[in-house]
């Protein structure tokens, strides 16, 4: 067998596993990355990219086809069609495109990417079956960065009609009925960009509102939204079967059958920590995560995990603040998560950012609201619905939490996270000027009308 | 809630101006009415400024020695009532003109604090905000902070909502470690220390130096009374050039020595059996710091006056120790210069800053009884230890290398002539 050795070996490539191997790199570590599948995971392949790229198509198709139907805008135009197939191949463009930018800078931080399945022997060692005839790795460090898959459910096995993200983001044609089992951001990012599709829509959620995570203030917009677009939602239902066109769910009021040509299942992400010899180390876990310490060690000496792997909240920028602090550690440098705030956005329609506490997850502090039906940007981009939100410490005017729902807002998640991570107070927002007319506006708003001096209200 | 400034009282007798000896509060700090801000001194009594309000310190509008005028502001601080500006009320009998009997006993037994101990949080032990409430600060404070080795959780924030500013953290520094308290009785108990981050890094060089390079150390004895008289008549008349230690000396004389022993200013890449003689000499400097050992690099060092030298040398000590150095700061020394300073013991063995090949220790100056052929008669005597590694150094060139660089600090001018040593 072939031999290899590093200072610092990473499994998957997805962005935990790419990004640690980079600053790896950069910080002149030894370093290996191993990918079964292709560079990027999750994220760049069947999560992130792809689904905003089919949300941005799903929107395009929406805006002609409203237009077709006429508008106060003033313009004409004929009612659009999509070829899906064609939306499918400028989607796997723009993902081959980053997956072969992310191969790129990994050489170009002299990381060397190994082809194959790694299969775990102990804590120091890995073989991998590689084009060449297998391989076998050692390594002072080892990275367990092998991400999540979609969670099943018995009743609803994957395969023919029954979907999971993965071939929902490639479809050939949009389906005449769909079912979307699982109201959380996939589901409806999914959904809705079907429905803007003329897709047929139900989505179908256990628990008695969509986005369970989030307040119902939050959400509202959201719900209203979909109404709009026809989506019907089933809540307190669970999804018991699916017989050629009809998925059965039983409710409240008793078994009820939706029609459906397709059900797209998405109830949730599991992480990957089995079948690749990663139970053999007995490393401590956290119900079925990995469980890591502030600098993302496991229970066993040199053995690190990043990512989805290591539980909630499952999104690609944390797997990659991971990513780099790990390299950073085992490079040598005095460092720990110390973050005070991740983002989070769900690109449903219209969008919604989080960032830090949330009202009710703080009770003492106060609240303040801030509409887009009071921001001219919002006017003239034809969706003033929406508004931002900031809880803060009523003493201190320390910012604690901030969140938005409306069209657009996902860009204002960077302006939030810079808020709670500098410790912002109401009134380092309130006296910073905000460019005119932008919806970033309302964030200085909402400042100001915290501190009783709200302008545009 | 209101924000005011507290200002400087007219303390009387036409005392337009007072210094300002002590604090008693710092920003952040809850005081209540009538407790003392600070003591000041006119030119015949320390008097206390008690606080108007009860509320919370915002600022501090003078560092002590400072002197401060009558009606400017001492103190902003945010309280329940109305804001607005105010000047504090004292009871002085001016009339009394004996310090003695005016000054307050507390204030006037005590020594006029440091300025720089003095500053906001001056390394208190205990936390400035409650159990388990997290501290507050920017990242980059938060890296700084992580990267000296602090623990943000000991630190009081001058900021916004307690914010930790970079200020606060310079306070941290110019205070030093905090003194621990000395009890009496028995001891229990141990603490695990981990080694990591530059303790780490330290520890691995160190090993990495101890068990890979044989080294060889000489030992030399030198009389620098010469070099001392030179370097008090230089910084008699430096004007406002930055004082000159032993070390821009030092300096000099290695970049001079070197021209005679150029084997010495090199890297040994033993993996691949290549020596690399360097014509540029990158002094590394060892400089202590409060996270552990770093070597910031004196780049240039043949082509630096004694001056520059001494101020650059300055610059990076205080990058290092502030946790500032820029990474290019602390890599690429082609030898290394170790010093303990006042602490510099008889001989030492120092270990070679891996790859070089050479590095010289500076041991503490004494004033000793030497023969001169007749009498014994006092010189300032410095000892010098230098290591050499010795599967490329013979013993005879680190012999010859160390007597030159005695003859040039007992020669002190040879050191700044263009002739051959
Ligand atoms: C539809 C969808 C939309 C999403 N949208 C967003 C979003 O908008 N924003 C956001 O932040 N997050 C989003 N996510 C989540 C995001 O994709 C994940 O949080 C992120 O990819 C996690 O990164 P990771 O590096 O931990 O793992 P992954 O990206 O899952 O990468 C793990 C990699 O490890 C490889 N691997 C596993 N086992 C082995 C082995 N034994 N040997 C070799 N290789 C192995 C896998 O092939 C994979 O490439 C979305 C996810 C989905 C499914």
């Amino acid at each position: 067998m072939k031999h290899e050795s590093c200072k610092i070996l990473i499994i998957g490539a997805g962005p935990g596993g790419y990004v640690c191997a980079i600053r790896a790199g950069q910080l002149g570590l030894d370093t290996i990355v191993v990918e079964e599948a292709r560079a990027g995971g999750t994220c760049l392949n069947i999560g992130c990219i792809p689904s905003k790229a089919l949300i941005h198509a799903a929107e395009e198709f929406h805006v002609a086809a409203h237009l077709a139907a006429g508008n106060d805008l003033g313009i004409t135009t004929t009612a659009p069609a999509i070829d899906l197939r064609q939306t499918v191949a400028w989607k796997d463009g723009i993902v081959k495109r980053l997956t072969g930018g992310v191969g790129t800078l990994l050489k170009k931080a002299r990381v060397r990417s190994i082809a194959g399945r790694a299969q775990i022997v102990d804590g120091k060692t890995v073989d991998v079956e590689t084009a060449d005839g297998p391989l076998r790795i050692t390594t002072e460090n080892l990275v367990i960065a092998t991400g999540s898959h979609p969670q099943t459910i018995p009743a609803l096995p994957f395969g023919g009609d029954i979907l999971s993200s993965t071939e929902a983001l490639s479809l050939d044609a949009v389906p005449a009925r769909l079912a979307v089992v699982g109201g959380g951001y996939i589901g409806l990012e999914i959904g809705t960009a079907m429905a803007k599709l003329g897709a047929q829509v139900t989505v179908v959620e256990a628990a008695g509102r969509i986005l369970p995570q989030y307040d119902a203030e939050l959400t509202r917009p959201v719900m209203q939204r979909l109404e709009a677009l026809g989506v019907t939602v089933l809540c307190n239902a669970r999804a018991e079967g699916f017989e050629t066109g009809h998925l059965v769910v039983a409710t409240d009021d008793g078994p009820q059958k939706i029609a459906a040509d397709k059900v797209l299942v998405t109830v949730g992400r599991a992480p990957v920590t089995q079948g690749f010899g990663l139970e053999d180390l007995g490393l401590t876990m956290t119900g079925r995560h990995l469980d890591v310490d502030d600098r993302c060690r496991t229970s066993m000496h040199g053995v690190y995990a990043i990512g989805d792997v290591t539980g909630d909240p499952m999104l690609a920028h944390r797997a990659m603040a991971q990513g780099t602090l790990v390299a950073e550690a085992v490079a040598g440098y005095r460092t720990n998560w110390d973050k005070r705030a991740i983002p989070a956005v769900c690109f449903t329609d219209p969008e919604i950012v989080t960032v830090g506490l949330l009202p009710e997850e703080t009770p003492d502090s106060a609240v303040a609201m801030f509409p887009f039906a009071g921001n001219g940007r919002a006017m003239t981009l034809g969706r003033d619905d929406g508004f931002v939100r900031v809880v803060y410490d009523a003493d201190t005017e320390l910012v604690l939490g901030i969140q938005a729902v409306g069209a657009g807002v996902s860009e204002l998640a960077g302006e939030f996270a810079l808020a709670l991570e500098m410790a912002a107070t109401l009134t380092d927002i309130a006296d910073t000027v905000h460019a005119h007319p932008t919806l970033g506006e309302t964030v200085q708003e909402v400042a100001m009308k915290g501190l009783g001096r709200a302008l545009h209200i | 809630m209101g924000v005011s400034n507290i200002r400087v009282p007219d303390v009387g007798e036409g005392v337009a101006e007072v210094e300002l000896v002590e604090w008693h509060v710092k920003p952040g700090d809850t005081v209540k009415e009538d407790d003392v801000l600070a003591a000041v001194m006119t030119d015949k009594a320390t008097v206390e400024i008690p606080s108007l309000y009860t509320g919370t310190i915002v600022s501090l509008g003078a560092e002590i020695g400072e002197t401060v005028a009558v009606g400017a502001t001492l103190v902003t601080i945010e309280h329940g009532g109305e804001g607005g500006d105010v000047t504090a009320e004292i009871e002085v009998e001016p009339e009394q003109d004996t310090p003695a009997e005016t000054a307050k006993p507390a204030t006037a037994s005590k020594p006029v604090p440091n300025p720089a101990v003095a500053a906001p949080a001056s390394g208190s032990a205990r936390a400035p905000r409650a159990e388990g409430v997290a501290p507050l600060a920017s990242p980059a404070v938060r890296a700084r902070a992580r990267n000296a080795g602090i623990d943000l959780r000991q630190v009081a924030g001058s900021g916004p909502a307690g914010r930790i500013t970079q200020g606060d953290l310079d306070a941290v520094f110019a205070a030093g470690p905090g003194g621990a308290s000395t009890g009496g009785g028995k001891r229990q108990g141990s603490e695990d220390i981990r080694i990591i981050g530059l303790r780490r890094k330290i520890a691995d060089r160190m090993a990495l130096a101890n068990s890979r390079i044989p080294h060889i150390t000489v030992i030399e004895e030198i009389d620098v009374t010469a070099l001392e008289d030179l370097r008090a008549t230089m910084n008699q008349t430096r004007g406002d050039k930055p004082k000159l230690t032993m070390l821009p000396f030092v300096s000099a004389t290695l970049c001079r020595a070197l021209l005679t022993h150029p084997e010495m200013n090199a890297h040994f890449d033993d993996d691949a059996g290549v020596v690399t003689r360097h014509n540029p000499v990158h002094i590394g400097v060892a400089t202590m710091t409060e996270g552990g050992l770093v070597v910031p690099v004196l780049r240039h060092a043949e082509a630096l006056g004694p001056f520059a030298t001494a101020s650059e040398i300055a610059r990076l000590a205080e990058a290092a120790r502030t946790g500032k150095a820029k990474r290019d700061e602390l890599s690429g020394s082609t030898i290394t210069i170790t010093s303990l300073g006042p602490l510099g013991a008889l001989a030492t063995t120092p270990i070679i800053n891996h790859p070089e090949v050479a590095i010289l220790g500076i041991n503490k100056m004494a004033v000793r009884p030497m023969w001169d052929g007749q009498q014994f008669v006092p010189r300032k005597m410095m000892n010098i230890s230098a290591s050499f590694d010795h599967r490329v150094i013979d013993g005879w060139d680190a012999a010859s290398f160390v007597a030159l660089v005695k003859r040039l600090l007992e020669n002190p001018a040879m050191i700044f002539m263009e002739v051959e040593a």
